[in-house]
């Protein structure tokens, strides 16, 4: 027994708000460094793949390495466009909740190139299954704003009758899942509707979202393991931002690996890729849009990129991280690098990059004063209570239409 | 008409919605190959093909979330938890998920899908091998939750459940699998093929949703009753004679009222019967409706007999087991002249 020293507890230690040099920032490799597998590899042969860092844009804007593709100038800007519209949108939603507008608002500043780029690889029919912070998978597919702002002020025309807190939004056309404020749940439901996909000898696939707080829970295991046994055609994304609102990435269990490298237990290949260079992931997603489509089975992709913004808006960030930690960040700012990049190429200029986010934001500001003519969560018209009973099933059972006659209905 | 078993019931059920309608999959732990622990997907897969019937890791969130994904496809799955006890880990996929689905997406997404899971006890099956746990749904807005009590029910509700385009938990009682059971646990078990609900097409047919039935009429007392516990009603009202009316509920949510209403209206007295532990059970909502709408007819306090508030023991089965003899004396109370 004396042999023994006293255990003790290992609590990772974090980022102190005072610096932000215990962000983890190793395994960051240069851009074109890492090779591009063929769709069909085996799984074991690219474990290293999940230390490193699919990248593209080098710091001077430049494409680099295999996995940069001969993409079209106009692919770029629309791409440009999806992430500077995303921002503007947040920024707006973020004014109308200081204004009362709504109760709630989480942006996803800094994160837009995931989103945005993967769903520019998505074909109609396909299914994502997103958390409450992929809203450029709607900007991109130019889902109309004012449908997305009506969520979030739950007017009267609101799709989802007001039921959900503002950024749940569920558009099955637009193959957004519904978002549910329960975390993780929808990993395996991806899996099982990539199942259904592959049951039904369908082509479509699904894609799974997560973030990296969110993998400790039971159903980012339980995802991995569907999709480990069943093969289906889902794409398992990881978004890591380094925090899971308080909690850096280590308390989730990053510390000393990567996200990436949980794949590996379940022979899925996985790919650990710049969450900020809008080319890595166009290209990375393509990729594994492929494998799914060809029948080759789930992809885990692990998003390295930093929630620049507060967790929502019922948070405040500078009590657990400096107030310039994302300055820190060293895979910058996806808007910028892109631009960076198009500029680079001549096919883009700061002059048309101003003029743009002016006229975006004109864009967002209209559609929300439209969205605001249909009432706001305090104000104008709204759903009858009388709809609060609607939808718990397909019909409304005796007991509901007794309790919505007792409401006064 | 052929003579089934409950598990017999089940099964054909499974193969008859499965034949009508290629949306219908069913996947489970033991689920595939072997058939079922309690053999109730017996042969499926050889006739359906495995991706059709097929076998599940062990994860009970894992299933249920992959089922709420493939009904958000458009499948019709039907879900085992091997036994109701463990479906705690799969419990917020059915709370959170399943059953809100389409109340969060005012009918954009929808999860018609059925969790099938043994329950009840009876069975010297412990703690985690007996629960009851159907108010742990009755209690969640948006699921249905139904209980066979013979074989023509079960076939007939679980088709219900399978063409039902709301989730629906649908409880088995093991105990009743292979026959009938009153509670006297020291007479030989009776088969179901000498009981007339063992009657069961062969084709399709259903047993509607959301209806209760009067398994034994009578004047002196309402039982509601489900699952094991109808058989041990209608074993108390014969060992003490009383003329007790015997409710089957058969599903839970949503409630035949009506039935419940007219039966205590005519008799003035009611007996709550479940296996589930007594504080917050079934009973309790049971009791409450009916003495807020029938308090002008009742002539005595609504009773409840129910299992104890303790976890299911081992050694003290019959003593837990609400028996004909507990059941019987709440009758001979509930009937007492005062």
């Amino acid at each position: 027994m004396t042999e023994f020293a006293p255990l003790s507890l290992h609590v990772p230690t974090r980022p102190s708000p005072q610096d932000n040099a215990t962000i983890d920032t190793s395994r960051l490799s240069p851009a074109g460094a890492v090779r591009r597998p063929a769709v069909d590899v085996d799984p074991t042969e690219i474990h290293d793949l999940a230390y490193k860092l699919v990248r593209v844009l080098d710091e001077n804007g430049e494409a680099q390495g295999e996995w940069a593709a001969a993409l079209e100038p106009d692919v770029l800007r629309k791409g440009l466009r999806d992430m500077m519209k995303t921002r503007a949108y947040d920024q707006r939603m973020m004014r109308l909740q200081r204004q009362g507008l709504t109760s709630f608002y989480m942006q996803c500043t800094g994160e837009e190139a995931v989103a945005c780029a993967f769903q520019s690889v998505l074909e109609k029919g396909d299914m994502n299954f997103p958390t409450y912070r992929q809203q450029g998978l709607l900007i991109a597919q130019d889902w109309p704003v004012v449908d997305m702002v009506n969520q979030i002020l739950s007017n009267s025309a609101d799709r989802i009758k007001g039921r959900q807190l503002p950024v749940m939004y569920s558009a099955k056309e637009a193959g957004f899942f519904s978002i549910s404020g329960n975390l993780g749940t929808q990993y395996i439901q991806a899996v099982g509707w990539a199942m259904a996909s592959a049951i039904r000898n369908d082509t479509r696939v699904a894609a799974a979202w997560i973030g990296d707080g969110s993998t400790a829970e039971s159903d980012f295991h339980a995802a991995l393991v569907f999709a480990s046994v069943y093969r289906p055609p889902v794409i398992l994304n990881v978004v890591n931002n380094q925090w899971a609102i308080s909690s850096p990435q280590s308390i989730a269990g990053g510390e000393r690996t990567t996200f990436a490298a949980r794949a590996h237990g379940y022979n899925i290949p996985s790919l650990r890729v710049d969450g900020n260079d809008y080319l890595a992931v166009k290209a990375v997603s393509e990729w594994a849009v492929e494998r799914a489509r060809r029948n080759l089975g789930p992809t885990l992709i692990e998003w390295v990129t930093y929630r620049v913004a507060p967790h929502s808006t019922s948070d405040d960030p500078s009590k657990y991280r400096a107030k310039d930690a994302s300055a820190a960040w060293p895979l910058g700012d996806p808007i910028t690098r892109l631009k960076t990049h198009l500029i680079a190429r001549g096919e883009w200029s700061e002059e048309r990059s101003v003029q743009l986010e002016a006229e975006l934001d004109q864009e967002i500001a209209a559609a929300a004063q439209e969205a605001r003519g249909f009432g706001t969560l305090h104000d104008g018209p709204k759903q009858s209570p009388a709809t609060m009973f609607e939808d718990v099933y397909k019909d409304m059972p005796r007991h509901l239409r007794e309790q919505r006659q007792k409401l006064g209905y | 008409m052929p003579s089934r078993t409950m598990i017999e019931a089940i099964r054909s059920a499974m193969d008859v919605s499965m034949e009508r309608d290629d949306k219908v999959v069913v996947f489970g732990e033991d689920v595939g190959f072997f058939g079922g622990v309690f053999r109730c997907t017996e042969g499926l897969q050889k006739k359906y093909g495995a991706s059709r019937c097929f076998d599940a890791p062990i994860s009970e969130s894992g299933i249920v979330g992959a089922a709420v994904g493939m009904a958000a496809y458009g499948l019709r799955p039907v879900a085992e938890i091997q036994f109701a006890d463990y479906m705690y880990p799969g419990y917020d996929q059915i709370v959170s998920e399943a059953a809100r689905l389409r109340f969060r997406t005012a009918g954009d997404f929808t999860a018609p899908m059925v969790v099938r899971m043994p329950c009840g006890g009876g069975i010297f099956g412990g703690q985690t091998h007996s629960q009851s746990p159907e108010a742990l749904f009755t209690h969640v807005s948006g699921l249905k939750t139904v209980i066979p009590s013979n074989p023509y029910d079960a076939k007939g509700l679980l088709i219900s459940a399978i063409e039902d385009d709301d989730p629906v938990i649908f409880l088995e009682p093991k105990r009743l699998y292979n026959g009938p059971f009153d509670g006297h646990h020291d007479r030989p078990v009776v088969p179901w093929s000498k009981h007339d609900l063992s009657e069961v097409p062969d084709g399709h047919y259903t047993v509607p949703i959301g209806k209760a039935v009067v398994r034994r009429e009578g004047s002196a007392v309402t039982v509601l009753a489900y699952g094991t516990m109808v058989h041990v009603a209608e074993a108390a009202a014969n060992d003490t004679g009383i003329d007790a009316e015997i409710i089957d509920l058969r599903t839970l949510m949503p409630l035949d009222i009506d039935t419940i209403v007219r039966s205590v209206e005519k008799t003035g007295r009611c007996v709550v019967v479940h296996e589930a532990t007594r504080t917050s059970g079934f009973g309790a909502e049971l009791a409450a409706e009916v003495q807020e709408r029938c308090f002008y007819h009742l002539e005595k306090p609504v009773q409840r007999v129910t299992g104890w508030d303790t976890p299911y023991p081992h050694v003290h089965e019959w003593e837990y087991f609400p028996g004909p003899k507990r059941v019987g004396e709440a009758l001979i109370e509930a009937t007492a002249k005062d």
